[in-house]
């Protein structure tokens, strides 16, 4: 709906309780962007106490799942929120899990980075694992902007970026290979940068998820598996 | 529609986990009534402004709206209640079956019992529960016991009332409780055989469970007949209907597929209404 003209409910504490609930999908969104970023540079940098921190932290992303899960079942059994209302607590309810997988795949990398820390380094310092995973750091942080702004067009923008994580990835897959082609002792430490680039390439179909999410909160209209041309259209239309 | 099976799908069943397609649609839908340019004025006052609507055969159709709206009126539009308002004047047409019910040589009585209603407050009859159902057809001039006994029986059960009073047909309507008088009362309106049940307000003077019975007696007798159902309650709109209608301020604002309604509305006054953001 028209983000503009859009009134306040009869009830305001209702209005309270969904705005509520927004803001604590955009903190939990907050934490868990964090995580991926400091994920990286704990992988980049070899900091491996960073990377302690992220793993203790997963449990905050956990917590704040549930607690927003719970929230918005309370929402649902006392209000029975109906159109734009209903479609917020179902995209929040969808935001939050991907969210919290994403949570999981800052965990994964931070223990890989931990791993990787024990060989030696090479001399790009993982130059393309930083670059793939500030990638899908910004598409996280621009999805949670759209949601907060409820602004389907941007969704799309995001969900489009995509695409180029996957190039990445792939490039980062096939490097790998060579490496591992060239010296079969690197096997064990490249594997493990592949696991790491998978992670990184996993939170890039999360947050495409969620702005699919956000499109069905401000339009109504279910984009998933349809592709990006379609998903476009839609928007416009 | 069925899905391809293939070896790997072998045994499961695809349908059942399939999307299903626009379950409802108006315009696969055989239409009993029909609202056409149809306005209606209390003296100066519009009270009905242009209203354009098809009701669908067998089906809950319900109309939402805040107070003063005319959903009420244009209900009783339906079986020309409004006849009975001295001030009252109607534009435009209603067709029942493609047939005009304001036409000249229309009976309204028979109109009536082809289109029964049934009001906000039970309004039982001072008289035994027996007689209450039997009044209509001993109306229509039925003598014979057997057939007077059988059709008393059958609209009890009808309206999910049959098994709480069968052993005091004879005692006094009054007796009974609200939501038991309700459901008399639509006992009454179908012993007639109507094809169309005009429902204002059904339920509002009633405990939570008297509600939930008589919703879940509408859900049963859509199967027989076309029902109308005017209600303050937006869940029970949601609950019990297949197609809603918005209005506002004397016009028809959306009518559509319930699911669409309370997921999607295309107005936005529909979506400031049924999300509590009127006024």
């Amino acid at each position: 709906m028209e983000k503009e003209q859009r009134r306040d409910h009869i009830s305001q504490q209702f209005d309270a309780e969904l705005e509520g609930v927004r803001n604590r999908v955009l903190a939990m969104g907050g934490l868990v962007e964090q995580q991926i970023l400091h994920a990286i540079t704990s992988l980049a940098e070899g900091d491996t106490k960073l990377a302690e921190n992220v793993i203790d932290n997963d449990i905050k992303v956990n917590s704040a799942e549930v607690a927003i899960d719970e929230e918005c079942t309370h929402i649902i059994a006392r209000r029975q929120p109906a159109a734009s209302d209903l479609r917020l607590i179902i995209a929040v309810i969808k935001t939050i899990t991907d969210l919290e997988r994403i949570g999981d795949q800052a965990e994964r990398i931070a223990r890989m980075s931990q791993r990787l820390a024990a060989f030696e380094r090479p001399k790009t310092q993982y130059r393309e694992l930083r670059h793939l995973g500030e990638l899908v750091a910004k598409m996280l942080h621009d999805a949670l902007d759209a949601f907060a702004r409820m602004d389907p067009e941007a969704a799309v923008t995001v969900a489009k970026q995509d695409l180029r994580v996957d190039q990445e990835y792939d490039g980062v897959m096939r490097q790998a290979l060579t490496f591992m082609m060239e010296d079969p002792r690197a096997i064990t430490r490249m594997l493990d940068v592949m696991w790491t680039a998978r992670a990184i390439e996993r939170i890039g179909d999360h947050s495409k998820n969620i702005c699919e999410y956000i499109i069905y909160l401000v339009k109504g209209k279910d984009v998933r598996h349809i592709g990006l041309e379609k998903m476009e259209k839609e928007v416009k239309s | 529609m069925a899905s391809q099976q293939n070896g790997l799908t072998h045994g499961i069943n695809l349908d059942a986990i399939e999307r299903k397609q626009g379950t409802r649609d108006l315009n696969n839908e055989t239409i009993c009534l029909e609202a056409k340019s149809l306005a209606l004025f209390y003296g100066d006052k519009q009270a009905l402004k242009d209203i354009n609507i098809r009701l669908p055969e067998k089906r809950v159709s319900a109309f939402i709206g805040p107070s003063g709206c005319g959903k009420s009126t244009l209900l009783r539009c339906f079986n020309r209640m409004n006849d009975l308002v001295d001030s009252c004047r109607v534009e435009g047409d209603i067709c029942l079956d493609d047939e005009s019910i304001y036409a000249k040589k229309v009976d309204v009585a028979e109109l009536r019992r082809r289109v029964g209603m049934v009001f906000q407050k039970p309004n039982p009859f001072p008289k035994s529960i027996y007689e209450n159902v039997a009044y209509g057809l001993r109306l229509q001039g039925v003598k014979n016991r057997s057939t007077t006994d059988d059709a008393v029986e059958k609209s009890l059960r009808g309206a999910a009332l049959w098994d709480e009073v069968k052993d005091r047909l004879h005692d006094n309507a009054l007796g009974l409780s609200g939501g038991q008088q309700q459901r008399l009362v639509i006992a009454r309106a179908i012993a007639i055989e109507p094809e169309v049940l005009l429902l204002d307000e059904p339920a509002s003077a009633l405990d939570p469970i008297s509600t939930l019975k008589i919703e879940e007696l509408i859900h049963e007798l859509k199967d027989n007949y076309t029902i109308v159902i005017v209600t303050h309650n937006m869940q029970q709109a949601a609950r019990v209907s297949d197609y809603t209608a918005f209005m506002y301020l004397g016009e028809l604002i959306e009518f559509g597929n319930t699911d669409a309604i309370f997921t999607n509305p295309k107005m936005k006054q529909t979506e400031d209404y049924i999300t509590g953001r009127y006024g």
